[in-house]
């Protein structure tokens, strides 16, 4: 019950804030939803067993992520949020009801198909399980992040360079 | 916390991806546009960790979880760039609204 209780409220705040994210005008106030929603979804990470993904969630998304979004928006420097307003047009609320229809549709298709949860290994989540499962299962797959990340490492200082 | 069923983790995450879709349709600025698809991503993730649940293995489990560190790589690399090529443009033309963007090469 307590747990139920518990999901219902960062339910709560995740549809808010999602809500927020795109309802929103200003960029920064679309910002600051996300970092709420990114929070409340680190908990519903810690509701599933995957504790070091709900740490690397906080510190990846909540922290460097947004900061680096934070930083461009400042940087650009929008000015008033209505030089880049959306004109009243048809395709706002097509699109608005075309996403409720979406989660209608799968929420159905959700709850026929679906059983419960099976239970959890003691060490599910923790660093050790899920570094040791990284490591061997899926050694090919982190090699190829990682040569991912270079290649954005290289684009980005290509791209920050007026001339090479 | 077994007393949440995996439906309820599901339509949260459909909800999200749903909201992700239609910020990135309806929206004009490139920066909030690239927040919603982070938004896609992390509907993405919970979706893989709620079925990692429902997996017997202890293997097939660990795999869920796997998956959303390697989306959450996938995105940070993704922004880095995005974020430049936002950057770039404001530079190049004063300008970020994704609707006066129509050339491939300027």
């Amino acid at each position: 019950m307590f747990g139920q209780i518990l999901f219902a409220i960062m339910a709560l705040v995740i549809v808010v804030t999602s809500i927020g994210v795109v309802a929103v005008r200003n960029p920064v106030r679309s910002a600051l939803n996300l970092v709420a929603n990114f929070f409340a979804l680190a908990v519903l990470y810690l509701f599933l067993y995957a504790q070091f993904v709900a740490a690397v969630q906080i510190i990846v998304y909540a922290g460097a992520i947004m900061v680096l979004f934070l930083f461009t928006i400042m940087l650009l420097n929008l000015g008033s949020p209505s030089e880049l307003s959306e004109r009243g047009e048809i395709k706002r609320p097509v699109t608005w009801g075309l996403a409720l229809l979406f989660v209608i549709v799968l929420a159905g298709g959700v709850f026929v198909r679906l059983g419960k949860a099976q239970p959890a290994a003691d060490d599910l989540g923790t660093v050790q399980m899920v570094g040791k499962f990284l490591f061997t299962d899926w050694v090919y797959p982190f090699e190829l992040t990682s040569i991912l990340l270079l290649i954005a490492i290289v684009g980005a200082i290509v791209m920050a360079k007026r001339r090479l | 916390m077994d007393a949440v069923p995996i439906s309820w983790y599901l339509i949260l995450s459909a909800f999200m991806f749903a909201m992700g879709v239609t910020g990135v349709i309806i929206k004009r600025n490139p920066i909030v546009i690239f927040m919603c698809i982070e938004l896609m991503l992390n509907a993405a993730n919970l979706a893989f960790l709620a079925f990692a649940r429902q997996q017997a293995q202890l293997g097939a489990q660990a795999a869920g979880q796997v998956y959303a560190i390697l989306v959450m790589a996938v995105a940070a690399a993704e922004v880095a760039i995005g974020l430049g090529i936002i950057v770039a443009i404001y530079r190049l033309r004063d300008t970020i609204n994704v609707d006066e963007m129509n050339l491939l090469k300027f």
